[in-house]
């Protein structure tokens, strides 16, 4: 009787867990699938090649242009200027963390970069226009701040939290014993964290890069507020860009609804999540073939 | 003869204030493999691992006294710790091959240490084959060392430790996680290596201890009771503490 109730409670949670993961499975093609949908109205107006390859967004104009490009760059550029600032300095702020920093100092640190991650996106666009995009503009002796490099910076800041958090979680990971594996050969404290500890932790470093990657991907206020919104192709960090959430954000409020335009913000929300999607998959692959040199 | 490889002269270990080894005076003779018994918790490990500073990575670790490795003060202030290490290796109890292929665990520990590139190659085939691994392993070395057994594994450790030709190899426990056949392999391959190294184990099994010794010490919370051929220990121990151990009647 006993084992029969068993029985029946693990297929009643083995269902709950089952519906639990396909709930977010439907949530996640659900979303798509509306997207897919309302693109598709889009692309029976304007041809896939004048989308791809056109060099205009220029949706209000007489001639409606609905080139992705200078979009497309700016997400390319901000992001990009944002994960070669975030991804090191993460990964260095973790290591000291796990590896170096005093208890002490790690007790006030920690919950300081956790802070960081509550701060509203509103009030970074702020730091932003006030702070970092007029310092950006004496350094480079330009104009006006509010360009790719700024948004760069701030992204940086807004990624830095889970970066770091992620990346302590997988450097902390790595069995004790491998360190003292390597330090028993005679490394020294840099050649073990640097050969032996980081490359032990990489898979979990990878995520904590995709994570990070998909906040800057995903964040709208901020480079709405601290970019310049020119949705022309830049040249350069130091030109003002307009991202595709961006984009998005400014011109869904105004458009009227089922135009061209308005199909048109659901298409290069598309492919931002398409790129979200393939970049989460690659960091996936790789992670899954250097697991196999783990236990 | 017994020409004296690695000593320890007063020494005193503690973790905070609690003392765990007190006032500890050993002498491990050159090419001779001596076990350290007692029971758990009594302080082998951490003697073992006073030889190589591995307590060097606990903040509250203390330690007075000096152990020295011929003639040089180990704990000396001058002294490299890199250095020490590539002279004294260590493998632990549990086998820990680092997260690299077979080759690599091994290459690792040479280019720490400016190994030339082109010796490279030889050397690791070498402490393989020293280490009984070459032919099991010879065809598959870019294979992760997790792949390998348990036992597979602790000879790949061995063979790490060995490819650096240190003088001293302290183990500790390095069967206790094996099935026999292993163990079996790991011993013969422990008589096989003291003609080139002086050998200090720590090893929780009396036949283990009797089959592969030439010396033998005793410890009982933090002290050496008794030091002395393999011999004298196990057949007249001379304290019935000793005895009592040895005879299985605690531990
Ligand atoms: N890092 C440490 N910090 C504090 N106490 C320790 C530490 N390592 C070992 N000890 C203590 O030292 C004593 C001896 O431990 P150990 O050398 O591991 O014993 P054995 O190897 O003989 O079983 C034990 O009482 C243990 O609790
Ligand atoms: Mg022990």
């Amino acid at each position: 009787m006993n084992i029969k109730k068993r029985e029946s409670t693990d297929w009643l949670l083995k269902q709950v867990f089952k519906a639990a993961g396909l709930v977010t499975i439907g949530l996640l093609a659900g979303i798509f699938l509306m997207l897919l949908y309302n693109s598709i109205a889009f692309f029976a107006d304007v041809k896939p090649v004048d989308f791809f390859t056109g060099s205009q967004w220029d949706p209000e104009s007489s001639t409606s242009k609905y080139g992705i490009a200078p979009l497309l760059v700016s997400t390319g550029l901000v992001t990009l200027g944002a994960m070669v600032i975030a991804i090191p300095l993460g990964i260095f702020t973790a290591a000291f963390l796990s590896e170096l920093a005093h208890p002490k100092l790690k007790t006030i640190l920690k919950p300081v970069i956790e802070m960081l991650a509550a701060i509203p996106s509103v009030a970074i666009g702020f730091l932003g226009i006030v702070l970092v995009g007029p310092g950006i503009a004496k350094i480079f002796g330009i104009q006006n701040g509010l360009n790719a490099l700024n948004g760069s910076v701030l992204l940086a800041v807004m990624a830095l939290p889970t970066v770091i958090t992620i990346s302590e979680d997988a450097i902390n990971a790595v069995p004790h014993s491998h360190r003292e594996a390597s330090l028993a050969l005679g490394a020294n404290k840099w050649e073990t964290l640097f050969k032996v500890t980081l490359p032990a932790s990489l898979p979990g470093l990878i995520a904590a890069v995709m994570l990070g990657l998909g906040r800057a991907l995903g964040e709208t206020m901020t480079v709405l507020m601290a970019t310049g919104n020119a949705a022309v192709l830049p040249k350069g960090f130091l030109d003002a860009v307009r991202t595709i959430t961006a984009t998005i954000a400014i011109e869904m409020g105004e458009v009227p609804y089922q135009t061209t335009h308005y199909f048109a913000l659901f298409a290069i929300a598309v492919v931002l999540f398409l790129i979200t999607l393939a970049i989460n998959l690659l960091g996936e692959y790789f992670a899954n073939r250097l697991r196999k040199f783990h236990a | 003869m017994n020409e004296i490889k690695l000593s320890a002269h007063n020494f005193n270990m503690y973790f905070g204030k609690k003392q765990i080894l007190k006032n500890i005076n050993i002498d491990f003779p050159k090419n001779q493999v001596t076990s350290l018994i007692g029971p758990s918790g009594c302080g082998k490990s951490t003697l073992l691992r006073s030889f190589n500073r591995m307590h060097d990575l606990s903040p509250d670790a203390r330690i007075e006294g000096d152990i020295k490795l011929d003639t040089l003060n180990i704990y000396d202030k001058k002294t490299s710790v890199t250095e020490l290490r590539k002279r004294i290796g260590m493998v632990f109890q549990k086998p820990n091959p680092l997260p690299k292929s077979i080759y690599e665990n091994l290459s690792y520990a040479l280019n720490i240490h400016s190994f030339s590139k082109t010796e490279i190659p030889g050397l690791i085939e070498k402490a393989l084959k020293e280490s009984y691994l070459w032919e099991e392993v010879k065809d598959e070395l870019k294979k992760p060392a997790v792949k390998l057994s348990g036992g597979q594994q602790q000879r790949l450790c061995i063979a790490r430790t060995v490819v650096l030709r240190p003088e001293v190899i302290l183990m500790d426990e390095p069967c206790s996680a094996l099935d026999p056949i292993s163990t079996n392999k790991i011993e013969a391959l422990i008589m096989s290596l003291k003609k080139d190294y002086t050998i200090v184990i720590v090893t929780h099994n009396m036949q283990q201890a009797q089959r592969i010794s030439d010396k033998v010490a005793f410890m009982y919370l933090g002290e050496l009771v008794e030091f002395d051929t393999c011999e004298n220990v196990f057949k007249k121990p001379q304290k019935e503490l000793t005895k009592n151990y040895v005879n299985g009647h605690f531990g």
